[in-house]
C-alpha cells in the first residue's frame, strides 16, 4: 500500500512534516518558511543547570510539536495527536491511518534510525518524519532531512518511534484531521500573528535565559569558560554550541535564513516595506551566527585559544542580541492594515 | 548567507543527502540549494566523538581497575546516560547506579544481566568480559 504522497526536503524537519501534511491536506500556499514563521519557530534558550550529552543545554527552536501544533491552529485546521503506551496499539492506529489514507507525522528518536550515518545517531528523540505506506513489512518514510523518501521494516519503525530518553516520543503521531483549503486571507491573519508570537517570545519571555537575553546570557558565559573549564572542556562546550546551532534539526544560523525566506514571503501577502527590510537584518543575523560558529572552529580545533579568542566569540553573539533585538522590536511595532 | 556561500565540504551526512539551506541570490531574493556539509560542522561533530571515544576509555579503564562495572563501559559505548539506560531496561535510576558498581555487578542475577545484554546488543558472556565484535 502506498499513498499518493509528495516527498518533498526542508532545512528542518518539523517545518518539512508540518508543510507535506499540509500541502497534502490542500493548503496549496503552504511553504516550508511559512510553515516556520506562522508557528513562530524561531527561539533561543540556554539551560544553565542541565548538562545534555555532557555539555550544553542550547537550543535555537521551540518546544518540538509546537511549530505543527501553532500552524495548524492559525489556519484553522483541527489536529489529531496520540501517543501510545502500547507498541502494538501504536502499529495498529498507524496502520488504520494509512488504510483510510492519511499520511502521518510521526516523532522518533535518531539513535536507531538505520539510514542516519553513524556519526549522527545520538540519542536524540524530536525528530520526525512521514509514513506513507507500507510495502510487506517495509513502512514507506518520508524524512525531510533526506533528498529521497526511504522506509524502514516494521521492527525499526516501532523501535525509534519507542526510542526513550529526554523526549521520548512514547509512539506520537500527528496529522490534520481533514482536507481542506485555506484562503490568503486566513495566510495573512496567521503571518501576522506568528510575527507578533515569534517577537513576544523573543523579547519579553521574564528571566534572563530565553530569547535575546538567553543569546546575552551565554555570550557572557562564554567569556568565563575558559578560566573555568580549562582549554579543552570549553572547546567542547564551544562545539556542542555549533553543533545545535548548526546541525539539522537544529539550526541557528540556519534558522534565521529561514526566518529571512519567511519576511519576504510575508511582503507577497502583506506589502509592508517594513517586512522586506527586516528580511536583510535576519540575513545580517544569520551571517553573525556562521562567524560566530567559525571562531568557535578555530578554538575548538586548537588552532587559536586565547582569552581574547574567547572574547571575540563572545562579542559575535552580543553582536547578534543587538541585531535580533532591533529587528524583533521593529517587527513587534508594525502598524498592520486591517 | 548569499548562494555562492553555500559550503560543500563533504561531510558524514553529505555522502548520503545534500542538506536543504535557504541563502540569497544576486537580487537579495531568498531561495533553496543543497549543501553537501560544512567543514565547521562536521569538525564539531568530530570534538564532539573524540569525547565519547575519551570516556569510553576511561569507563574501560576504571572496569579494569574494578571502580566500576562494564556496565559504566557499555553505557558509554552506546552513547547513553543512566536514565536513558533505566528508561530502555526498565530499572530504577537508583537501581542502575547501583549496579554500576562491580561487587554489586558481579552478584546481579542472570535475568537482570540480560536484561542489560539486549539493551547493549551484546551476550551475557561478552557483558561480562567486555567484548565488542562490531567494529
Amino acid at each position: 500500500m502506498k499513498l499518493d504522497f509528495k516527498h518533498t526536503q526542508a532545512a528542518h524537519c518539523e517545518n518539512g512534516v508540518t508543510t507535506s501534511l499540509l500541502r497534502h491536506h490542500g493548503v496549496n500556499q503552504i511553504t516550508e518558511p511559512l510553515a516556520f514563521g506562522i508557528g513562530s519557530g524561531l527561539f533561543y534558550i540556554y539551560i544553565p543547570f542541565m548538562i545534555i550529552n555532557n555539555g550544553p543545554a542550547i537550543a535555537f527552536r521551540t518546544q518540538p510539536g509546537l511549530i505543527f501544533k501553532r500552524t495548524c491552529k492559525a489556519l484553522g485546521i483541527k489536529v489529531e495527536r496520540k501517543k501510545f503506551r502500547s507498541k502494538q496499539e501504536a502499529e495498529r492506529i498507524l496502520m488504520e491511518c494509512l488504510a483510510a489514507g492519511q499520511p502521518v507525522g510521526c516523532q522518533v528518536g535518531v539513535y536507531y534510525l538505520t539510514y542516519f550515518p553513524k556519526e549522527y545517531r545520538f540519542h536524540f528523540n524530536a525528530h520526525n518524519l512521514i509514513v506513507f505506506g507500507k510495502e510487506e513489512d517495509n513502512y514507506l518514510i518520508s524524512d525531510p532531512v533526506m533528498e529521497m523518501a526511504t522506509s524502514l521494516s516494521s521492527y525499526e519503525l516501532e523501535r525509534v518511534r519507542f526510542a526513550k530518553g529526554a523526549f521520548a516520543p512514547r509512539g506520537q503521531l500527528y496529522y490534520p484531521k481533514v482536507k481542506q483549503e485555506v484562503t490568503n486571507e486566513q495566510i495573512k491573519k496567521a503571518i501576522k500573528k506568528g510575527i507578533k508570537r515569534n517577537a513576544f517570545l523573543m523579547l519579553h519571555i521574564p528571566g534572563p535565559i530565553t530569547g535575546i537575553n538567553g543569546i546575552r546570557y551565554t555570550a557572557k558565559k562564554i567569556r568565563q569558560w575558559r578560566d573555568k573549564l580549562g582549554p579543552q572542556k570549553a572547546g567542547s562546550y564551544l562545539a556542542q554550541l555549533v553543533r545545535m546551532q548548526e546541525e539539522i534539526g537544529t539550526g541557528g544560523g540556519g534558522f534565521r535564513f529561514i526566518y529571512g525566506a519567511f519576511l519576504q514571503e510575508a511582503y507577497a501577502y502583506i506589502p509592508l516595506d517594513e517586512l522586506a527590510d527586516l528580511s536583510r537584518q535576519f540575513t545580517k543575523a544569520g551571517d553573525v551566527w556562521r562567524s560566530a560558529a567559525v571562531q568557535a572552529a578555530g578554538i575548538y580545533k586548537g588552532r587559536i585559544g586565547s582569552q581574547a579568542d574567547f572574547n571575540v566569540m563572545s562579542d559575535y553573539l552580543y553582536t547578534v542580541a543587538d541585531i535580533e533585538k532591533q529587528a524583533f522590536q521593529a517587527l513587534s511595532k508594525i502598524k498592520w492594515p486591517e | 548567507m548569499k548562494k555562492e556561500e553555500i559550503p560543500q565540504d563533504l561531510g558524514a551526512l553529505g555522502k548520503i543527502t545534500g542538506e536543504v539551506v535557504y541563502a540569497v541570490d544576486e537580487s537579495g531574493k531568498y531561495g533553496t540549494a543543497l549543501s553537501n556539509g560544512w567543514e565547521v560542522k562536521s569538525s564539531a561533530l568530530e570534538v564532539a566523538w573524540k569525547d565519547v571515544e575519551q570516556r569510553i576509555e576511561a569507563a574501560r579503564q576504571k572496569v579494569i581497575n574494578k571502580e566500576a562495572s562494564p556496565l559504566l563501559f557499555f553505557m558509554e559505548y552506546r552513547v547513553m546516560d543512566i536514565p536513558i539506560v533505566a528508561a530502555y531496561t526498565g530499572f530504577w535510576k537508583w537501581q542502575v547506579k547501583k549496579h554500576m558498581k562491580y561487587s554489586v555487578f558481579e552478584k546481579l542475577s542472570q535475568s537482570k544481566l540480560e536484561k542489560y545484554a539486549v539493551l547493549f546488543e551484546v551476550s551475557v558472556e561478552d557483558l561480562k568480559t567486555m567484548h565488542i565484535h562490531e567494529a
